[in-house]
Order: C-alpha cells, then sequence, then structure tokens
C-alpha cells in the first residue's frame, strides 16, 4: 500500500522559507499572493494492505520521528 | 583533569576540534562513535557540530535515534553534564533534554561569522566562572540555528533563568539588528532545568587557543573545569 505524510509547520510557527518564497511571488507580479507555507510531503510504500494497521503505523513513524511535535504537524494519506 | 566523550556522527564535522581543545587543555578526551552501545566513563559528553545524517528530515531527527544517544540521555537524566554545540544543540532538542526547536534561519543562509553573545546567567557549570552580563566573541556556522519554543516554554525558560546565552552587539546590548538568525528573543543557548545540560549554537571549541582570532569560547571549559574540580 502506498501512503502519503504530509508534514507542516504549526500555524503560529513562523516559516522563513514560506516568506521568502512568497516575498518572490509578489516581485515576479503575482500580487494577489498573501501567505506561504512550505510544507514537506513524504512517500512511503508499507508492506500490508489493512489499512487500518497502516494508519497505526504512520501515525507512530509520524510522531516518533517523522514530524517534530515541538514546531510541526502531520496528515496522513492513505492511497487505494 | 576531567574525562571527555566526544560523540562522532556520520556527518561531525567539528568533532576533531572540540577534541582538540579539551586535550591540550589537559583533558583525557575519547571519540565515541554513533554505533557504541556505552559511553566511556565521562565527566562530560561533548556533541559537536557538523551535519549528522547530511541533516536529512531535520537537524539532528536521525542522529537521536543513534545507539549511543539513548546512553547519552540516561547520563543527563542522572545529572551528567551534556554540551551540544550547533548541530549537537539540534540533536539535543530533537532527544526532548532540551526544550524548543531549532529552525531555518531568518534569511534562509548559511552564516559563518564571528558573533557577539551576553552571557546570561553564570549559575550554570558551563557558565560559572564568567560575569553575568559578559560579552563573548565565538564564532557561529549554521543554517538552522534560530531558535524556537511556544509562548507558556518561553516563559519557562526566563523564569528559571534556563537562557544562557543570547546574540548581542559588541557593546552588549541585545536588539534585532544583533540577532544574526531570527532567533527567538536572541536565544543562542540554553540549558535544561537540571542545567546539567547546554545547548548552544557559537562554537566555543573555535575560539579557544591563542592561534585563533578570539580565546572567548575558553571561558567555558574554565567554568567547567573549576565545577569539576
Amino acid at each position: 500500500m502506498k501512503a502519503k505524510v504530509f508534514v507542516s509547520l504549526k500555524p503560529d510557527v513562523l516559516d522563513p522559507q514560506g516568506k521568502v518564497v512568497m516575498q518572490t511571488l509578489n516581485n515576479l507580479g503575482y500580487n494577489s499572493v498573501r501567505q506561504v507555507r512550505v510544507s514537506k510531503m513524504i512517500e512511503i510504500e508499507l508492506d500490508t494492505a489493512d489499512r487500518e494497521a497502516a494508519r497505526v503505523e504512520l501515525e507512530r513513524a509520524a510522531d516518533k520521528v517523522l514530524a517534530n511535535p515541538n514546531t510541526e504537524t502531520f496528515r496522513i494519506e492513505l492511497e487505494d | 583533569m576531567a574525562r571527555f566523550n566526544v560523540i562522532v556522527f556520520p556527518g561531525s564535522n567539528c568533532d576533531r576540534d572540540s577534541f582538540h581543545i579539551p586535550s591540550i587543555r589537559g583533558h583525557e578526551v575519547e571519540f565515541v562513535w554513533h554505533k557504541d552501545t556505552s559511553l566511556s566513563r565521562p565527566d562530560v559528553v561533548y556533541l559537536p557540530g557538523g551535519f549528522s545524517y547530511g541533516d536529512y528530515l531535520r537537524a539532528g531527527a536521525i542522529a537521536r535515534f543513534s545507539p549511543i544517544v539513548n546512553e547519552i540521555v540516561r547520563f543527563a537524566k542522572r545529572g551528567g553534564l551534556v554540551l551540544g554545540v550547533c548541530n549537537g544543540f539540534q540533536v539535543l532538542t530533537e532527544t526532548g533534554l532540551l526544550p524548543g526547536a531549532l529552525m531555518m534561519n531568518r534569511d534562509l543562509q548559511f552564516i559563518c561569522r564571528h558573533q557577539h553573545v551576553r552571557v546570561e546567567t553564570a549559575e550554570t557549570p558551563f557558565t560559572g566562572g564568567i560575569h553575568t552580563g559578559s560579552v563573548l566573541d565565538i564564532p557561529i556556522a549554521h543554517k538552522e540555528g534560530n531558535y524556537t519554543i511556544d509562548a507558556e516554554g518561553l516563559q519557562r525558560l526566563r523564569d528559571n533563568g534556563q537562557v544562557v546565552f543570547r546574540y548581542c552587539s559588541a557593546g552588549g546590548e541585545v536588539s534585532s539588528a544583533a540577532n544574526p538568525n531570527g532567533s527567538l528573543d536572541n536565544i543562542a543557548g540554553i540549558v535544561n532545568e537540571g542545567r546539567n545540560v547546554l545547548g548552544m549554537m557559537p562554537h566555543p571549541e573555535r575560539a579557544a587557543e591563542d592561534v585563533v582570532v578570539s580565546r572567548d569560547g575558553a571561558a567555558l571549559f574554565e567554568s567547567l573545569e573549576k565545577f569539576l574540580a
């Protein structure tokens, strides 16, 4: 089974990368861009077809290592 | 004479300097490989700067699961002295021994230069010989040194006097102009509540002998020696 783990900065954490990307977009004339946040997407293949088991395992992995709970949150997407 | 253990991860690049300074001061220093499962009877564990595991995922995130790090956590929880510099600081926040996290620098650039920091507390084994308010010139070299913590955590750091170093001007003024990386409250180094674990972005081992521009980093080693004597 394939899955995606999206790791994003918490909303109250300043994102220096997002800020610079936004400034660049504005400088290039994309004037309606108001906010940019840069996140990570991690593609994972699991050796199981059990969706529930996959989700539990990925949640543990994300909690332990993929995301830093101090600054980041995560979201898991299982592919069909 | 004290015993220093310098931890070596794949990608550590300040391990030789971190070995060199304590050893020229007459201490017994040993390298400890990240795959080792025991420390070598240290008085001080030194987590050096560098790019452990290429900074993959997040700086310090993978090193945190090295076998030796469990031993370092155990050592620290028994009150052992742990000094994490630069990448070492990042590893310490990832382990949870120190609160907060180190994010990418405000201007997204790797900064390598001399930097003034103000000593905010002498009540640590690492700064015991230094007057509070002293300004030290110690080089920084990092891209992820932008310290952050939630408002509650910051308040706790302040209330407990856990902020050890803050970025400042040559005259000791802590201001945003003197902040190289956007670090919250100009924080350059903190201790844990037990005051036996210090994480700092500046590199004291790069400013601790006469052949280099500044000798100010030697003050940390002098403090440790005084504490351990």
